[in-house]
């Protein structure tokens, strides 16, 4: 009995030895900590999932699924809909891809394969500048000096070359969907350059070599290895991107035009659920109006998440597939 | 182990839990007046109010509302601080329905909204009075060229029911006859108008559809009147700054905009046809004779829709902003210093108000808002 017990004894007392070993070398602290930074990300996204789902309840009462698809936003006869803003928000963000990517990706090749060493350092600190700059300036900048000089005569021109094709039609204003996605484009692309660059940076200087020395010239050593060798990084950039670009408020609300019409021209002014949001929210006025615009923002999480979630998907499978044809 | 892991994250949350509770407790004051009951007046007038916080010196009289007013508000507190240094304003620019929705929760002491509050805001607020504190106007501004292509800065007059016409998307060209007739001397291009709008909830759009559902019933019937309305046709522009700027970007466009944006900016603005069918300049003189028209019907109530008003002199397009206070307040001190800072606001304050383009109250609608003030009590006491 008496040995049982001291052997317990012992017991407790080298745990307790341990423990304030570990204490004393901060392991256990620094897991605590690392483990609560990481709970507050998921305690904050559940809590605004929540939160957005709880205050939108008149809503989802009165709509149900239909505000989905409802096609008008009207608060004087109390009718809500979100279409035109889910359309507008896929659309600007996509379009804003479709410009970056290829943009974005030609700069970080640039930088990290390309660039002569005096140039390197200045380039990509520049193009990080672009992401410092405030949205409102965008905006701004936009509105009064990007759409005139430069948006407005292109989406002429592209009116009367190709006008023939929906995607183009007239008439063209200077506030568009167009409009919004070329900015947008602009504010994504430090996000998608800095990202990719340094996916290429961390390439093996053992995967050039080996493709050099196999006779692949510049140009079949980025396209043919370190594009495919980089791909889940880089879709991991694009991704990035995308975030901003379906979550950018202000530069696009001043440079969508913020038209509920749903037409396929990029030329047309749009509208986006961020814009919407920021547009009503301080003059929603009765309770109705105001948990529509919540559910709107309901609308753009799910969204946003939905977009993530398919995209992680997307970079696992990548990156199954580039590690086992490595083993290969 | 596993116990001082729990315990550690424990106290981290714990700390986090007394620096939010910190934080809110900063904001308690703002909300400790409206937690004390309603004291019936049975009492004796001997009902202690609840004392200032004594710590910071000052009281502070909190209020949140519309972001029309603003510019005018702070004026207002910046120079009243050299009139009773006792006092301290803090007013919040969140928007005229954040300012009801305070106001009614009675989580601030003053609320401040563009729009008049319909019958059911009111039943939610019981006691709950506005004040018209100011009004503002609003002009159509264009960019236009005319036959020959020179810029037109001629003056385009507007007849009544053109403004919605045009909105709705009934008039789509310039050269209009609509607009022609009523502009001989003009040579009114054949182009589309771009019509542009606010895209954000405003005040301003608020006077600006009341006045479109008074001339028009079209208007009424199919789009109606709000701070933010399903527009028939046109573009949406966020702010004075957005409207402006596309309607300078797109030769043919038009757009409305608050008077003082459109004075301190240079902008050309047209004229509309009023009530009694004349032309009159957007001056404080011709908003000021809009109030005088309606000055008499505005009630107990002290909230009237001024638009359309039907004297020879009178702008059409304007409106009052208010601020929302319950006319029996619970804490004395802040109602005494609340009610003399509006006595303030009302004459010598005008003179910001006119230093800002806003239009001061004209004396008959001054003499009913003042008397109305008097009336204010503290838990059923006058003041």
């Amino acid at each position: 009995m008496s040995v049982i017990v001291q052997a317990k004894k012992n017991a407790g007392v080298s745990r307790w030895k341990t423990l304030t070993r570990r204490l004393e070398h901060g392991d256990t602290i620094f897991r605590a900590l690392t483990i609560l930074a990481a709970l507050i990300v998921v305690v904050t996204v559940g809590a605004i999932g929540l939160q957005l789902w709880n205050t939108s309840a008149l809503s989802r009462d009165k709509f149900g699924w239909g505000f989905l698809i409802g096609q008008d936003w009207n608060p004087v006869a109390q009718n809500f809909g979100a279409l035109p803003f889910i359309y507008g928000t896929l659309q600007s963000a996509l379009l804003a891809l479709v410009l970056a990517v290829p943009v974005g990706l030609g700069i970080a090749i640039f930088l990290s394969e390309l660039a002569p060493d005096w140039l390197r350092q200045p380039l990509g600190f520049l193009v990080e500048l672009l992401a410092a700059v405030p949205s409102v300036v965008y905006g701004l900048w936009g509105l009064f000096v990007f759409v005139p000089i430069f948006v407005k005569p292109i989406a002429d021109a592209l009116n009367q070359g190709l006008g023939f094709i929906p995607l183009f039609q007239g008439p063209v204003f200077g506030p568009s969907r167009f409009a919004a996605s070329l900015v947008l484009a602009i504010m994504v692309l430090p996000t998608i350059s800095a990202v990719s660059r340094d996916v290429f940076l961390a390439i093996p200087r053992a995967q050039r070599e080996a493709a050099l020395a196999l006779g692949a010239t510049r140009w079949e050593m980025i396209s043919q290895v370190l594009v495919p060798y980089g791909l889940s990084g880089i879709l991991g950039a694009v991704i990035l991107g995308l975030g901003r670009a379906l979550g950018e408020t202000i530069a696009v609300t001043m440079l969508i035009g913020n038209n509920l019409d749903l037409t396929a021209s990029i030329l047309h002014p749009g509208y986006t659920m961020a814009s919407l949001i920021v547009n009503e929210f301080t003059e929603a006025t009765y309770p109705l109006y105001l948990q529509a615009l919540i559910e709107i923002a309901l609308v753009l999480f799910a969204i946003t998440l939905l977009l993530n979630l398919i995209a992680r998907l997307l970079i696992w499978r990548v990156a199954r597939r580039t590690t086992t044809e490595a083993r290969v | 182990m596993f116990k001082l892991k729990t315990a550690i994250a424990f106290g981290v949350i714990l700390a986090l839990a007394v620096i939010v509770s910190a934080c809110a407790s900063n904001a308690a004051p703002i909300t400790a007046p409206t937690s004390a009951p309603a004291a019936t007046p049975a009492s004796g007038g001997v009902v202690a109010a609840p004392t200032s916080p004594a710590a910071s010196g000052a009281l502070t009289v909190n209020g949140a509302g519309g972001t029309f007013p603003y510019p005018l508000y702070s004026r207002w507190f910046y120079q009243y601080a050299t009139v009773d240094p006792t006092v301290k304003f803090n007013y919040q620019a969140i928007g005229s329905g954040g300012g009801i929705a305070q106001i009614t929760a009675k989580t601030v002491d003053f609320g401040a909204s563009d729009a008049i509050l319909n019958d059911s805001q009111l039943q939610a607020a019981p006691g709950l009075q506005m004040f018209p504190t100011v009004a503002g106007a609003i002009v159509p501004s264009y960019n236009l060229k005319d036959t020959d292509g020179n810029p037109i800065t001629a003056t385009i007059k507007f007849p009544r029911t053109a403004l919605a016409d045009i909105y709705l998307g009934k008039i789509k060209k310039w050269n209009d006859p609509v607009l022609t007739q009523a502009n001989p001397d003009i040579k009114l291009p054949n182009k589309d108008i771009i019509v542009v709008h606010r895209s954000d909830g405003s005040g301003t759009t608020f006077i600006f559809t009341d006045y479109l559902s008074k001339v028009s019933a079209d208007w009424k019937q199919q789009v109606g009147n709000s701070t933010s309305v399903q527009w028939p046709v046109g573009l949406g522009g966020k702010g004075n700054e957005g409207v402006s700027g596309v309607v300078a970007q797109n030769e043919g466009a038009l757009g409305y905009i608050e008077l003082a944006y459109a004075l301190q900016n240079k902008l050309t603005y047209g004229l509309v046809q009023n009530k009694s069918g004349d032309y009159v300049q957007p001056t404080t003189a011709a908003v000021q004779s809009a109030m005088a028209d309606f000055g008499t019907d505005m009630g107990d109530k002290l909230a009237i829709s001024i638009v359309d008003a039907p004297g020879k002199t009178s702008w059409p397009i304007s409106g009052y902003t208010y601020i929302l206070v319950y006319m029996n307040q619970t804490d004395c001190a802040k109602a005494q210093k609340l009610t003399a800072f509006l006595k303030w606001a009302w004459s010598s304050g005008t003179q910001y108000a006119t230093e800002l383009e806003y239009i001061p109250l004209p004396d008959a609608v001054r003499t009913a808002v003042l008397s109305k003030l008097g009336q204010i009590t503290c838990n059923g006491k006058p003041l």
